[in-house]
């Protein structure tokens, strides 16, 4: 064994030195909160989805006539194809979850603050790719919610200037969505976007090591090394953080468990009821909304009365998550020691963010036909109450830079090492 | 006490956004769950009877028009605890072979002259519709003179399918509040006019198999998704326990 292991540290000496680097002499600080388990949780839903993805892609067709049939096939003839396929359908609800609330993490402690700027701009990057993989594995099922919703949103490209009605038929490859678009949008989902989302994801984590971790205090664990040149208030990510993620993940599977072997559809959340109806371009679907995770953007244009400015503002409300570690001009980095105004506004962006998915998963209506009674003039209310939410979902990040750049924040003292751990 | 404040504000952010995160997952779920204001259907699809007699309902009033092309014979006969024989004997009236799916043997030309439509394929309807609205559809049929077929049906207004459970349920008819104030008659209740072979206690009965039997051949993984499911969860909250157990042990030197 020893023997093996000298051959292979002879032709690869680099390997057990970078194994070093990221794993056993990668110092995290040691008062990682719970809020620090969904990096390695999104890490674990990718690979996920990969090794479900190989196996679904065996026995699925991507053609318009064979793709529904197939993923019935895969449902209900393959061995164990209906564990497969939940798991990847529960994945991708499961990624956008895990995702925001990482995202949210670094929000609450201000982990895109310099030096960490590229770690925030390749985590935004991985999130619009999440984006485009999610949206084209959701149309490869082919029901009639994967046909309209495709239909719907390729058709949004027709508001950029000039070019837009000729941009539709290009991405589509046909005047509707049809076999050209189910082809394009499989290589694309199977090969190109996860080609991408694995080097960002490489890069984003490379990104991190170079700077080292952020933590809930946002201290800079660096700068109190001992004899030793190693972080007083850092530990080995492995094991000390491989094991306490393993207890994240033992969790979270749990979770997941529930779902897939219980409730797979989530009440019509996860799965939707007319995606059991196959595409059919004569019948439109009673509602034509995104999966849920896209319901906060979605919602942003559907309240804009325009449908360019509708396009605009949706593109505006994730530029702006790329923009956060410049519009913030704050020096403190953790939310437990900035200025009162941070706190209310985070807590208000959070909850606006939701009210939003709301919106634009169709909730709404229920709520205000049970809030006013059932002659309330729903859309009355919903526009105005959706528009006072992507006021303040913008509100938010004028704010950010107001309060930081006039200098109104006031700060508590940070202290010089970490003050808590797990 | 400030560390305190600190702590607690951080506590109740956290808790508010977990809240709201549950909320908004639960909320389209209850939603569901009252499958768009129609009574429940009230089945359970691990009632092996139930299914077998709901199979039997719907190889003798359906499969004439409607198919199940996603679910075999031999599919049906696992999950309905059925031998070969007993499924080839009395629940194929298409000869179809018994690994072959269920297909109706009506031919599409003529389903589209006699109904205006092809009957749809059902393998899926309870995934689409729900429960719900399949058991209170199958209730809800009545005489209405003025339609093709002399059906109609609240659920479904002017739908193309005659009652095929007639003679089961018998002959509803409209019973309308009188018109008033230039506002057209609206409907009030259906009323049996001719009671059928069955008491409507044994119709409900019926519909309640059937809706099952739909509800397992729209989703046949469920039967061995709940079986097995409390077995996985228990593994993995061992799994969980061990883990803990042992990052506890590494942890002890972290100060």
């Amino acid at each position: 064994m020893r023997a093996l292991m000298q051959w292979f540290e002879e032709r690869a000496p680099g390997a057990g030195a970078a194994y070093k680097k990221h794993m056993t002499e990668y110092y995290a600080p040691k008062n990682f909160n719970v809020m620090y388990y969904f990096g390695s949780l999104a890490l674990l839903v990718l690979v996920n989805q990969i090794v479900t993805g190989i196996f679904l892609t065996m026995f699925y067709t991507p053609t318009a006539a064979g793709a529904f049939d197939s993923v019935q096939y895969i449902m209900r003839d393959v061995h164990w194809g209906w564990l497969v396929r939940y798991m990847h359908v529960t994945g991708a609800s499961m990624f956008f979850i895990v995702v925001y609330l990482h995202m949210f993490r670094g929000l609450m402690y201000g982990s895109y603050k310099k030096p960490r700027e590229l770690v925030w701009l390749l985590g935004m990057f991985i999130f619009l790719a999440l984006m485009a993989e999610a949206f084209m594995g959701y149309v490869l099922p082919w029901g009639n919610m994967s046909f309209w919703g495709a239909k719907v949103i390729i058709t949004l490209f027709s508001a950029v200037p000039v070019i837009g009605g000729q941009l539709v038929d290009w991405i589509m490859g046909s005047f509707v969505p049809s076999d050209p678009t189910l082809n394009r949008f499989f290589a694309l989902h199977v090969v190109a976007l996860p080609l991408v989302l694995l080097l960002l994801v490489v890069l984003h984590i490379g990104a991190l090591h170079e700077v080292g971790s952020n933590n809930p205090d946002g201290v800079e664990i660096k700068k109190h090394k001992g004899p030793n040149g190693h972080p007083l208030d850092g530990i080995p990510f492995h094991p000390y953080y491989t094991l306490k993620d393993l207890v994240g993940v033992g969790v979270f599977l749990v979770i997941c468990a529930i779902i897939i072997f219980f409730e797979p559809t989530v009440g019509g959340f996860f799965l939707e009821h007319d995606n059991s109806i196959p595409a059919n371009d004569l019948v439109t679907p009673a509602t034509i909304k995104p999966v849920w995770y896209f319901s906060p953007f979605y919602a942003i244009l559907r309240m804009i009365p325009s449908k360019g400015f509708g396009v605009l503002a949706m593109a505006l409300s994730i530029i702006a998550l790329f923009l956060v570690p410049w519009l913030d001009r704050g020096k403190v980095k953790s939310i437990r020691y900035r200025g009162v105004g941070y706190k209310v506004a985070l807590t208000v962006f959070a909850i606006v963010f939701v009210l939003l998915a709301a919106i634009g998963a169709d909730l709404t209506p229920g709520w205000i036909v049970s809030i006013f009674g059932p002659n309330a003039d729903i859309t009355t209310i919903e526009n105005l109450f959706g528009r006072i939410l992507v006021v303040l979902y913008f509100a938010f990040f004028v704010f950010l830079w107001a309060y930081t750049f006039f200098g109104w924040e006031k700060t508590k003292p940070v202290p010089e090492r970490v003050t808590t751990h797990a | 006490m400030h560390k305190f404040i600190q702590r607690t504000t951080m506590r109740t952010l956290t808790a508010m956004l977990l809240v709201l995160v549950v909320a908004l997952l639960a909320s389209p779920t209850a939603l569901a769950e009252e499958g768009g204001g129609y009574p429940e259907a009230n089945i359970n699809v691990h009632d092996q009877a139930s299914l077998q007699r709901g199979a039997r309902l719907f190889m003798n009033y359906c499969v004439g028009c409607h198919s199940l092309k996603y679910m075999r014979y031999s599919q049906m006969a696992e999950g309905l605890g059925l031998t070969e024989k007993q499924v080839m004997d009395n629940l194929n009236f298409t000869g179809a072979k018994f690994g072959e799916p269920i297909v109706s043997a009506m031919p599409e030309a003529d389903a589209e002259k006699w109904f205006g439509k092809v009957p749809p394929d059902l393998s899926l309807e309870v995934g689409a519709k729900g429960a719900d609205w399949v058991s209170a559809y199958l209730k809800a049929f009545y005489l209405d003179p003025a339609t093709n077929s002399g059906w109609n049906n609240t659920v479904f207004p002017n739908v193309a399918m005659p009652f095929p459970l007639w003679q089961l349920q018998g002959e509803q008819v409209a019973v309308m509040n009188p018109a008033e104030g230039g506002n057209p008659a609206t409907l009030k209740e259906l009323k049996l006019a001719h009671p059928g072979s069955l008491t409507p206690e044994q119709y409900d009965q019926a519909v309640r198999d059937l809706t099952a039997f739909l509800a397992w051949v729209s989703t046949p993984d469920e039967l061995a998704r709940s079986h097995m499911g409390a077995w996985v969860v228990l593994y993995l909250v061992l799994f969980t326990l061990f883990a803990l157990v042992l990052k506890k042990e590494y942890w002890k030197d972290v100060h």
